[in-house]
């Protein structure tokens, strides 16, 4: 029985079924600070179990006030980036002084989120969206149901088990840029020993009223030198 | 020749017997009763002088807690402990047929048990029953040999580890652990650190919750902190008690002792056989 799709949304006729994700990037964590926002994601691309892309930019500046990071399956991304490309270029059209700021960014996927998985073809995607307008600081994440929030502190995909509580131990009002970003290097450092899909190579994205910088990529220190990782069968020869 | 059915003991490992009637059953709609498990967060980590393990107390049965306040930290040894996550059943009977073996085995050796001992034993058993005994366990001692911090998983496996993690909890505790763990930790810092990592398990995990147990074992001594730390507490408590509905009156109280009613033979013959 074939059911037809007879918007006229100019779809095709057939049903888009759940898909799954090919090339998906791992976690992202946000948290607030003193002056906006700061935003870490490493910059691997899975597929599948291979490690194929290590130059990928999961976190993307949007319009003047927010930053975008993503988890989840990229090529969902990349058409996310498209279509707040033109909402931001549309608005920049009306040349009225105003400019959409991280907390209308946030409701438009939250809507265009929610609606695709009303439709069963989601976009695969964990959102972070963080952004700073007239000193107003926002964070807040989409799901791919569309379920979100807003808080002081966010993570997805192996963040939220991983990173979550850690951030909300030592996360504070007030912290500075330094302390941030020492937050922010604990919870990758963690993740990095601990998900098997992140890769060792972060940037660092900070959003504040000036505007937006994203880290050049960096890696991140680990230490593997415990006595127990040199011997580890010590005075029990034979057991593993 | 006549074909003889002999009565052949069981060579050991799991018997698949009920398997296809309990399959048939499930078909028809029937189905086992689920499992207690400990949703759990474990710890152990090695710390100057010995080791330290930690547990959460809460037991669940599926979404409701079923025990507030259970012991996981299960006694070996005097020199071994052993924390469990999975099903309760099968972290205790596991753990208690694994130390009474170890303590024959300490009578006719006349020496300290050796955690290695342990491990072995454990791990012979689980990978026996193929994963089947759903028992995740962090065992932590001191012999002669020194400190020795293991983790076993169900189906056999065993890892050496400085610090280690176990149950639903184990990530939020992981997390504390990778962050703050370095070596030649103090006998306090240790406990802070454990304490830290089973909290973070406690307050981030649904599976997991109530207070904090820690054992700390050095060189010929142990320490068993029984709820070391209560983070839950029963807050908004009624001062007033509770009061209970008028309860029926009484209206006569009267004792007849029974041996006026029956006939006691004293020092009467023994059973017979």
């Amino acid at each position: 029985m074939k059911l037809l799709d007879s918007t006229d949304s100019g779809n095709s006729s057939s049903i888009e079924r759940t898909q799954y994700p090919y090339v998906t990037g791992t976690s992202v964590i946000g948290i607030k600070y003193k002056d906006g926002i700061l935003m870490a994601a490493d910059m691997g691309a899975s597929y599948g179990s291979t490690l194929r892309y290590k130059s990928v930019e999961r976190v993307k500046p949007v319009g003047k006030h927010s930053l975008i990071g993503a988890s989840g399956e990229i090529s969902d991304f990349q058409e996310i980036l498209r279509s707040l490309d033109e909402l931001i270029l549309y608005d920049n059209m009306w040349d009225d002084g105003n400019s959409l700021g991280p907390k209308e960014v946030h409701n438009y996927l939250t809507r265009m989120m929610y609606n695709r998985r009303n439709k069963f073809d989601p976009l695969w995607n964990s959102l972070v969206l963080g952004g700073v307008k007239n000193g107003q600081k926002y964070l807040g994440m989409v799901s791919m149901i569309g379920v979100h929030f807003e808080d002081n502190h966010v993570a997805t995909g192996f963040g939220n088990h991983l990173a979550r509580p850690i951030l909300r131990d030592e996360w504070h009002e007030n912290l500075t840029f330094e302390d941030g970003v020492k937050l922010l290097e604990k919870c990758m450092r963690v993740l990095l020993y601990r998900d098997r899909s992140a890769v060792n190579k972060l940037q660092i994205a900070k959003i504040t009223e000036e505007g937006v910088t994203v880290s050049q990529p960096y890696a991140l220190k680990t230490f593997w030198n415990f006595n127990a990782f040199q011997n580890p069968t010590v005075g029990a020869e034979g057991s593993w | 020749m006549a074909k003889v059915e002999v009565d052949v003991p069981p060579k050991g490992g799991f018997s698949f017997d009920l398997c296809r009637r309990n399959d048939m059953l499930s078909k028809k709609g029937i189905n086992p009763p689920s499992y207690l498990k400990t949703g759990t967060t474990i710890v152990g980590l090695i710390f100057q002088d010995g080791v330290i393990l930690g547990a959460d107390t809460r037991a669940t049965e599926g979404p409701i807690v079923a025990d507030k306040n259970c012991e996981k930290i299960h006694y070996m040894a005097p020199n071994i402990y052993c924390c469990g996550a999975g099903t309760a059943a099968d972290t205790e009977a596991v753990t208690d047929t694994i130390s009474s073996q170890l303590k024959l085995h300490r009578y006719h050796t006349g020496r300290e048990s050796r955690v290695v001992t342990a491990l072995t034993l454990l791990k012979s058993h689980l990978f026996r029953y193929q994963g089947h005994v759903s028992a995740a366990l962090v065992l932590g001692g001191v012999d002669v040999t020194g400190p020795h911090l293991h983790t076993i998983y169900p189906h056999g496996s065993t890892d050496t580890l400085p610090f280690a993690t176990m149950g639903s909890g184990s990530l939020a505790a992981m997390a504390v652990f990778e962050s703050k763990y370095h070596e030649g930790l103090s006998k306090d810092e240790g406990v802070k650190l454990v304490c830290e990592a089973i909290c973070s398990g406690i307050f981030n995990d649904l599976g997991s919750g109530s207070n904090v147990d820690i054992c700390v074992i050095t060189k010929g001594q142990k320490e068993y902190l029984r709820n070391h730390l209560l983070p839950n507490p029963r807050t908004y408590v009624s001062s007033k008690g509770y009061s209970f509905t008028k309860k029926t009156e009484v209206l006569l109280t009267k004792i007849t002792p029974l041996k006026e009613l029956v006939d006691v033979i004293e020092g009467g013959d023994a059973m017979e056989e």
